[in-house]
């Protein structure tokens, strides 16, 4: 900030004519205008590249969606790249769906609780702590889950599903069909590995909602007799319902979105997933697994394709976000 | 009236007490069972080898991932380079002239961008880059991860510049500067560490992502400084040896992953401890 003082009566001390020249040049309107120019741009820059992303996606998807037609290509069942040349998105829709609200399913309460306990129900200390270490391993990344996935949750999960396939097997066969083959590798390993991953999305913006819910809102329930379950259930969850709803659709888009972690133990079928062990596949895996094998045109501009739709599907999440947050949030702030 | 709450609401509030404390138990073991695996297993293959070898052909001992830490450090700097220049020139936009009828545009781009998945911005790269140069790049995959980074940027760039006193902003106009100056000079400089702490935090987000690099840069075994070739980087490299079928390449996944893990963490801290400067 002391060269800000400093620079202006350079100029008087400047020698150099052109610098002086090109000082009041700068230091008048013209130099105003170039620097508003200059952000402008930069700001122009992110809206093209918005542009540019939407544009892409739909003209490398094009001829897909021409041949099977835009609500064609994305009802379709059948995904042959080999044979028959045919492209529909819907089993990896459906793959993308399941497991997206059945990992948000599972998490949303313990993301919820761990929210809680850092600010309602731990001591200060231990709340600041597991709050921090919740955030630190937001930022693992994906590809490392996915490895943990393979080596230590995959075995897991395929002993506990041989456990309850062998159960099944002798007390209720009818469910066999539902429960799929105990691979371990399946749509439920991916579950779990998406319903882990996203808690702490979850549990840190649902955190900052009820940091900001005012202490006399607490007070007031409490002055009242109540117990400190009453307080939350009362004061602090209404309060800060707009900023959990936030966390929980900030994780859905994220579980939409998730490639790396979900292709390494979802075990990549193009069927749509029928069972709760068995293997499956997501917008995003299918993306990840076959995009550099892809030989064909027709199967590459199918994966775009593919990309555009799960664009729609994020730009949808993100605007419903936006207006249930708005309606949610007590004054009409924006959490 | 008694203050004193019945045993029911007591007993209620208890049971509710337990449930908080074990779903947050239950929670938070699983991440902190994938950290402990991480080091547990990744400590015992890392070795010099490991970070200044390249990979060795399969059932070959030793071998290391000197090409992907340096694809890795190579293709996030370049990435940065374009995050953080338009994230910080698109967040000024917002913060200083957020009257102009373009910025409810910006902002709202900005945050769908936001939501967007990384494999999507592969994609893009994909068709912008890749395509026409008929070759996967280095530079393909740091326009996907700069495209990631915009807009975390940006909404750090607009909420640091909107924490600087108006006050100060005033001081400079009256000191005669022109408004362009007094950004350069005054607001920025004041909200450096907020700047600083975004961009950090951007990288710490796009340095482990593997799906949009497998669409763009490719991953390459051996080391490359070529951004328009195909390049190696950490993520990718742990993807590569954890589906392959060899347990030597197992335990480098292990070992890389932990090398990545901490290269992530230690970025997350310094935006930490800057953000605290701030004050």
């Amino acid at each position: 900030m002391t060269r800000a003082t400093r620079d202006p009566d350079a100029p008087a001390r400047s020698h150099d004519t052109g610098g002086g020249i090109r000082r009041r040049f700068l230091y008048g309107p013209a130099g105003d205008r170039l620097f508003f120019a200059l952000v402008l741009g930069l700001a122009m820059a992110v809206v093209l590249a918005a542009a540019l992303i939407a544009y892409h996606l739909y003209a490398g998807g094009a001829q897909a969606l021409q041949r099977f037609g835009l609500w064609g290509f994305l009802t379709g069942v059948r995904w042959d790249p080999a044979l028959e040349q045919r492209f529909g998105a819907l089993p990896f829709l459906a793959g993308t769906l399941l497991t997206s609200f059945a990992a948000l399913a599972l998490s949303v309460m313990p993301a919820l609780a761990v929210a809680l306990f850092v600010t309602e129900y731990a001591p200060g200390w231990l709340g600041q702590i597991v709050a921090y270490l919740a955030d630190l391993l937001a930022a693992v990344p994906s590809v490392v889950y996915g490895l943990w996935g393979i080596f230590v949750l995959v075995p897991a999960v395929r002993e506990v599903e041989l456990a309850i396939y062998l159960w099944a097997a002798e007390t209720a066969p009818w469910l066999l069909t539902w429960l799929g083959p105990p691979a371990g590798i399946g749509v439920l390993s991916a579950v779990l590995v998406l319903a882990i991953m996203i808690v702490p999305f979850t549990a840190s913006v649902a955190r900052d909602a009820i940091r900001q819910v005012p202490a006399e809102q607490r007070e007031a329930i409490y002055a009242l007799g109540a117990t400190r379950w009453e307080v939350v259930r009362t004061a602090v969850l209404p309060y800060a319902r707009g900023g959990i709803v936030a966390g929980v659709i900030l994780a859905l888009a994220r579980a939409l979105g998730e490639t790396m972690a979900v292709t390494m133990v979802i075990g990549n079928t193009h069927q749509i997933p029928s069972s709760l062990f068995g293997p499956g596949a997501t917008m995003a895996s299918v993306i990840a697994n076959e995009f550099t094998e892809a030989v064909d045109d027709l199967h590459l501009s199918s994966l775009v394709a593919i990309g555009f739709y799960l664009f729609l599907l994020a730009v949808a999440v993100h605007l419903a976000a936006r207006w249930l947050v708005r309606r949610l949030t007590p004054g009409g702030r924006t959490a | 009236m008694r203050a004193t709450p019945a045993a029911g609401r007591r007993l209620r509030d208890r049971v509710m007490t337990v449930l908080v404390a074990l779903g947050a138990a239950v929670a938070l073991l699983p991440l902190f069972l994938v950290l402990g695996y991480v080091v547990r297993e990744g400590i015992g293959a890392l070795d010099l080898a490991f970070f200044i070898r390249d990979p060795a052909p399969v059932g070959e001992p030793g071998g290391g991932v000197r090409n992907a830490i340096v694809g890795s450090l190579i293709i996030n700097l370049m990435a940065s380079l374009i995050g953080v220049t338009i994230g910080v020139g698109a967040g000024v936009f917002l913060s200083e002239y957020g009257q102009h009828p373009l910025a409810p545009l910006v902002r709202l781009v900005g945050d769908v961008l936001g939501g967007m998945p990384a494999i999507i911005m592969g994609l893009v790269a994909y068709e912008i880059v890749v395509r026409p140069m008929r070759s996967f790049s280095a530079l393909a995959g740091a326009v996907a991860l700069g495209l990631l980074m915009i807009p975390i940027v940006i909404r750090a760039t607009e909420s640091a510049l909107a924490l600087v006193p108006r006050e100060l902003r005033e001081a400079g106009m009256a000191l005669g500067l022109p408004r362009w100056r007094v950004t350069v000079s005054v607001v920025l400089p004041a909200a450096r560490y907020g700047i600083v702490t975004g961009a950090l935090l951007a990288l710490a987000r796009v340095a482990g992502e593997a799906a949009p690099l497998l669409l763009t840069a490719f991953g390459n075994p051996y080391l490359s400084f070529d951004p328009t070739k195909p390049m190696d980087s950490l993520p990718l490299r742990v993807f590569v040896y954890a589906i392959s079928p060899f347990r030597e390449w197992h335990a480098q996944a292990w070992a890389a992953s932990l090398v990545l893990v901490l290269l992530i963490l230690s970025a997350t801290l310094a935006a930490r401890w800057m953000t605290r400067q701030r004050a």
